[in-house]
């Protein structure tokens, strides 16, 4: 029988042994996404291919700019994502707050209807959600990606929940000195929120960013296309021979404001996977 | 006294501040969520091709898609990359998340790293995936090739497209549903563990008869959502294979989007798409029905 110290020493070495090869198995797609973004396009068709190129090749981010409008899908993709975001944390912390706090008639079966609605697969809204967009006049504009996304559930539900859990002493106080109820909700509720808007906020902020399908179905005009739009006409549209280098490259702009805001925000993000992982 | 009169007692103030701050909310909810809900299953009963106006046909839609070869066909594939996604990323995510529950050091760090995948936006990933999955020039070819095995020809073989997506997706969805486990592995007390290391359990008696045991609540959630997931995906679809080779990896999302927007069968994606919600509407209530009883309620520490 090994003693304990042993024992430990060798399941530690066992534990960082799978923890690194299953690391680089995670970390070997972007590795050869960030070289490959660096090549010429004479080291991307190679065989067998190298690994780091010779050169990097710091003008394929120029390239891939410039070779569609990349400013405007820049653009639009930032103007977007920020009303979507800030939009979702006004409307969702009001109705979280609403259905926390206040009494109202029908507010417990008004609840239960957004709960069954959370579990409605997307693909059954779009068509219905398509045609309202068409009525309105909408596709092809960026109203479209925005105007039906600045009402969430799930976001609804998350602030719900949070605030459930904040006691209700300060407000009582504050509802004696004779706040009303907007300055409940702005000066009591909002402050001590700060946690779920994060998770909310990064949450949306992520999703809107990356989300592809949606935009896909509204919009044809290449200038008001998102970046991942962007990044798939480059797949398909540009030339025969598909410059991987510079999709590479417009990948890599792409993703890294996404991953800065992930480690940064973490904490948060981790939270709102763990405290409800229906959005899955 | 007039004063009085006008004046509302505190539980009409607080219905119509409820009302107010709702009315965003709901107004959002009911244009973006309840009236498409009650559109689509209208919908299922009409034929339409955006052009001209609806034309009422019964049951005529479900008809059909219970008779359409490509659907049943779909229907499998979507099944297919299900089935093949779940297992290997509900065994990789307890494993990695079992692993990271250890108080070792660089904990933040690797958990960090596992879970980038997820993040990252998929059509990037996909992106990358296709290139190397490139059957001539691509890494992983090389890689197989180096130990005496011909690639195969990956996105563009009708066999091994969907593998090809299936392990992309457990690559993109292992960091998501590690961090669930890890959430439920937290959860259990370290009491049990120490009780049986005092009986002489070794580290796999304990995975055995403490872990596995205790987190099958979260296992069971980690199935059921992941499934839920996986039978909505289209964009790795979409970006990858546009559904092919012939259909290979056609997924039921991707017949509906093509049926609405490729054909403009309005009515019969509708119909699909409702098929769908059934699927889904049956895991969920299977995992509420579970989750009630399931549950493994010591109370998180």
């Amino acid at each position: 029988m090994l003693n304990k110290n042993t024992q430990n020493y060798i399941a530690n070495f066992i534990t960082y042994t799978i923890l690194i090869i299953s690391s680089m198995a995670v970390i070997l797609p972007f590795v050869w996404m960030i070289f490959s973004s660096f090549k010429t396009a004479g080291e991307i068709w190679t065989f067998p291919p190298v690994f780091m190129p010779k050169k990097f090749q710091w003008s394929n981010y120029i390239d891939a700019w410039n070779a569609l409008p990349f400013d405007r899908f820049l653009f639009n993709s930032i103007f977007v994502t920020v009303c979507v975001t800030v939009g979702q944390l006004f409307t969702c912390s009001f109705g979280g707050y609403a259905f926390a706090r206040l009494r109202f008639p029908g507010r417990d079966k008004l609840f239960l209807m957004y709960l069954a609605t959370m579990m409605i697969p997307f693909p059954v809204l779009m068509i219905p959600l398509f045609i309202i967009m068409q009525s309105l006049g909408w596709t092809d504009t960026l109203k479209s990606l925005i105007v039906p996304c600045l009402f969430s559930a799930w976001g609804t539900f998350l602030m719900r929940q949070f605030m459930m859990g904040i006691p209700r002493a300060l407000e009582d106080a504050a509802k004696i000195d004779g706040c009303n109820y907007w300055q409940l909700y702005w000066k009591i509720i909002v402050p001590q929120c700060k946690p779920v808007f994060a998770t909310l906020g990064i949450f949306t902020f992520m999703g809107t960013w990356n989300n592809f399908f949606w935009p896909l179905i509204m919009i044809n005009t290449i200038g008001k296309k998102t970046l991942p739009l962007g990044l798939v006409m480059f797949q398909t549209r540009i030339a025969a021979e598909t410059p991987w280098h510079l999709i590479m490259a417009a990948s890599c702009a792409t993703v890294l404001p996404i991953l800065i805001l992930f480690v940064i925000g973490q904490k948060y993000y981790v939270k709102g996977v763990v405290t409800s992982g229906l959005k899955g | 006294m007039i004063n009085k009169l006008f004046k509302l007692n505190y539980i009409q103030k607080e219905k119509i501040a409820g009302y107010s701050f709702l009315s965003p909310n709901l107004l959002g909810f009911l244009i973006f969520s309840l009236i498409p809900i009650i559109a689509s299953v209208f919908l299922t009963f009409t034929s339409w091709n955006l052009a001209s106006s609806p034309k009422f046909v019964g049951f005529e839609n479900f008809a059909n898609v219970l008779k359409d070869e490509l659907f049943w066909t779909y229907l499998w594939n979507t099944f297919y990359y299900a089935i093949g996604t779940i297992p290997l990323t509900v065994i990789l995510a307890f494993s990695l998340a079992y692993l990271l529950n250890r108080k070792i050091r660089g904990v933040v760090f690797f958990r960090t790293l596992q879970f980038l995948p997820s993040v990252t936006l998929l059509v990037a990933i996909a992106i990358v995936w296709s290139w190397l999955y490139n059957a001539d020039f691509g890494l992983f070819n090389y890689f197989l090739g180096k130990i005496g095995i011909t690639g195969p020809r990956w996105l563009q073989s009708k066999e091994w497209a969907m593998p090809a997506i299936i392990i992309m997706g457990i690559w993109k969805g292992t960091g998501y549903s590690m961090l669930i486990f890890l959430a439920g592995l937290q959860g259990i007390p370290e009491r049990y563990y120490e009780a049986a290391e005092i009986d002489g359990a070794n580290w796999w008696h304990k995975i055995v008869h403490i872990t596995i045991p205790l987190i099958s609540p979260t296992t069971f959630f980690v199935i059921v959502t992941t499934t839920i997931g996986s039978i909505q995906g289209f964009d790795q679809f979409y970006i990858m294979t546009r559904g092919g080779p012939s259909g290979a990896t056609t997924t039921l999302v991707y017949y509906i989007f093509q049926n609405a927007f490729e054909w403009f069968k309005m009515g019969y994606a509708a119909t699909v798409a409702m098929m769908l919600f059934i699927i889904v509407l049956i895991l969920t209530l299977i995992q509420w029905h579970f989750s009630n009883k399931w549950v493994f309620d010591e109370g998180v520490e």
